[in-house]
């Protein structure tokens, strides 16, 4: 009997088709109608940081430099007020084998497939991640799959994915590239089906336990290079991975004191599965279409339960624009000498508007770079969005319109950040929470103190908004 | 007639996943409008012409079918002309830095 390729049909299978290709029955974990012990999935991994230093270091992965950017710390201090403007530092993620802190991620997942006797991996991304995948299924011998979303129904690809497509290859992946969607998780499964392959997702337990070293790397860099801990730590923020890794390996480092601020770009207005509005987003990733959803909902991804949970470690959240990110981007390259690639400076531009506010004894630590090269770049994304008849001009960033018009700043005093009020966030996270419960199932105290924790809140906050919800409801 | 393209050569095959009603439902109206279409790269199976029905060998060692749509196909995704809002930025932050003699 043939199986049923329908979208319906293959979504029905998930479950059955997850388990066998992450080889993790996370019914184990449950504790309640909604919580899960996330500490014990992700300990039952099995990997402490010494452990994915071992496994990283032998393929090269990690132990990247930090920078101390001092011509930028020159710049914001030009700007702030007296006395404001602490150093800023980066870690140069880029130089990790693949070009970006992904290579962390891809690690223990490959070395998980290969040790279990996978004949290969798969993921599903148009990002640094799929790039990754590949160059560490290359190196461990296995086949590997990467499917993309890539163009629209004209057939114009997104530069930035077209690199990552040829970067894939170059790696001796295949690459699946589908049209706009929201199918690409039903087509990953089909390809889950069809060979067997592990699932290298993005949000399994190895994923997120390999981005601990960077926090971790991080903190150990800072305290030998000034004495002490960072006071933040600034991440560019999607999928929630990069908040939830970096946060547990800075906790792990001693840094628990060290403010986590998560920094995406702003696309307010743009629909994420739309082919309309596809090729108009200058940024693929770091942005607020996929850090708005993941942050108050997690477990939308490609596992059952998410293992990046952004909203437990964030300490602020704020957005930047994509012209003051183009702007930003040209000034690393300019006054550092270094030249990286756009998306990962979405938590430069955030760090050089904070740096307005804090004292020059302070440390910020930018924690990531990428690769630039042919299409992820400004001006790959600049001419596509030039195309699509989008406004490209000097002036106030607030004046950008996702879409419409990219706003380059005229000034290094013109960046800023907005602030995202985290008890908004929560509030959405609550009422996620909410609509995933089975009608005329009632909530156990266990799934109270899981989404205290879920919000960095407390049970009575929890009850206390449940109330509010329910008061409103009815 | 169309001339085949030899069996063994690398091509990209074309293929509908899911055709404009067979969608998900959670997509937004503009994206229920036009099919699911993929593209995927290989070694040609057997000699065919473009916009035939075509099977390749995919570098996973799959075997797929699809429409042949391009032979030895390219890369052509780059960096294109310089952005006049962006040339100056670099210049504009030295001169500020010059000022402060941070930069001599």
């Amino acid at each position: 009997m043939s199986l049923d390729r329908s979208y319906r049909g293959v979504i029905a299978r998930r479950q059955e088709i997850m388990r066998r290709s992450l080889g993790l029955d996370y019914e184990r974990y449950v504790t309640g109608v909604l919580s899960f012990d996330y500490e014990r999935l992700l300990g039952d991994a099995g990997y402490e940081i010494e452990k994915i230093q071992a496994v990283q270091a032998r393929t090269a992965v990690g132990s990247t430099p930090l920078v101390e950017l001092e011509n930028i710390t020159a710049l914001a201090r030009a700007v702030a007020p007296p006395g404001k403007g602490p150093r800023i530092f980066v870690k140069d993620e880029a130089q990790n084998p693949s070009g970006s802190f992904k290579d962390r991620r891809a690690s223990l997942s490959v070395h998980e497939a290969a040790k279990r006797g996978f004949p290969g991996v798969a993921a599903a991304t148009s990002g640094n991640y799929g790039a990754a995948v590949a160059s560490q299924a290359a190196k461990a011998g296995l086949r590997c799959i990467v499917v993309q979303e890539a163009f629209d129904s004209q057939g114009v690809a997104q530069p930035e994915i077209a690199e990552k497509t040829r970067a894939c290859e170059a790696y001796g992946a295949e690459v699946i590239r589908l049209s706009v969607g929201p199918e690409l998780f039903y087509y990953f499964l089909r390809v889950l089906e069809d060979t067997d392959y592990f699932n290298a997702s993005l949000y399994a337990p190895y994923s997120i336990l390999g981005i601990e070293t960077l926090g971790y790397e991080l903190a150990r860099q800072v305290e030998e290079t000034t004495g002490r801990f960072p006071d933040a730590v600034i991440t560019t923020h999607a999928g929630g991975g990069n908040v939830t890794g970096t946060a547990r390996g800075l906790i792990k480092a001693g840094a628990s004191e060290t403010q986590m601020i998560a920094a995406s770009v702003d696309l307010t207005g743009l629909h994420m599965a739309s082919d309309h509005d596809f090729n108009r987003k200058s940024f693929t990733t770091g942005h607020t279409g996929f850090s708005m959803p993941f942050t108050t909902w997690p477990d939308r991804a490609d596992v059952p339960r998410n293992a990046a949970r952004a909203l437990r470690y964030m300490h602020r959240f704020v957005t930047v624009t994509q012209g003051e990110v183009f702007y930003t981007t040209q000034m690393l390259a300019e006054l550092e000498g270094l030249e990286r690639g756009p998306a990962g400076n979405t938590s430069l531009v955030a760090a050089f508007a904070i740096a307005q506010d804090l004292d020059q004894d302070r440390i910020v630590v930018v924690q990531e770079t990428e690769y630039t090269g042919a299409g992820k770049h400004p001006l790959a994304q600049l001419n596509l969005a030039r195309r699509m008849g989008i406004k490209i001009m000097r002036g106030d960033p607030r004046d950008d319109v996702p879409g419409r018009q990219i706003v380059v700043p005229e000034h290094p005093s013109q960046i800023r950040v907005s602030e995202i009020d985290l008890d908004r966030v929560r509030r959405s996270y609550l009422a996620n929470a909410v609509a995933a419960v089975p009608q005329d199932t009632r909530l156990e105290p266990v799934d109270i103190e899981f989404l205290a924790a879920e919000t960095q809140s407390t049970p009575s906050y929890v009850e206390e908004i449940l109330d509010e919800m329910r008061r409103t409801a009815g | 007639m169309a001339e085949k393209v030899a069996t063994g050569t690398w091509v990209e095959l074309h293929a509908i996943v899911l055709t404009a009603g067979e969608r998900a439902p959670q997509a937004p109206e503009d994206t229920q409008h036009v099919p699911l279409e993929m593209r995927f790269k290989g070694i040609l199976v057997e000699a065919a012409a473009i916009g035939e029905e075509a099977e390749v060998v995919t570098a996973s060692g799959r075997r797929i079918k699809g429409t042949l749509a391009t032979v030895n196909p390219a890369y052509t995704h780059g960096f294109g002309a310089p952005i006049p809002e962006l040339s100056t930025v670099g210049e504009e932050v030295r001169e500020m830095l010059r000022e402060r003699g941070h930069f001599t």
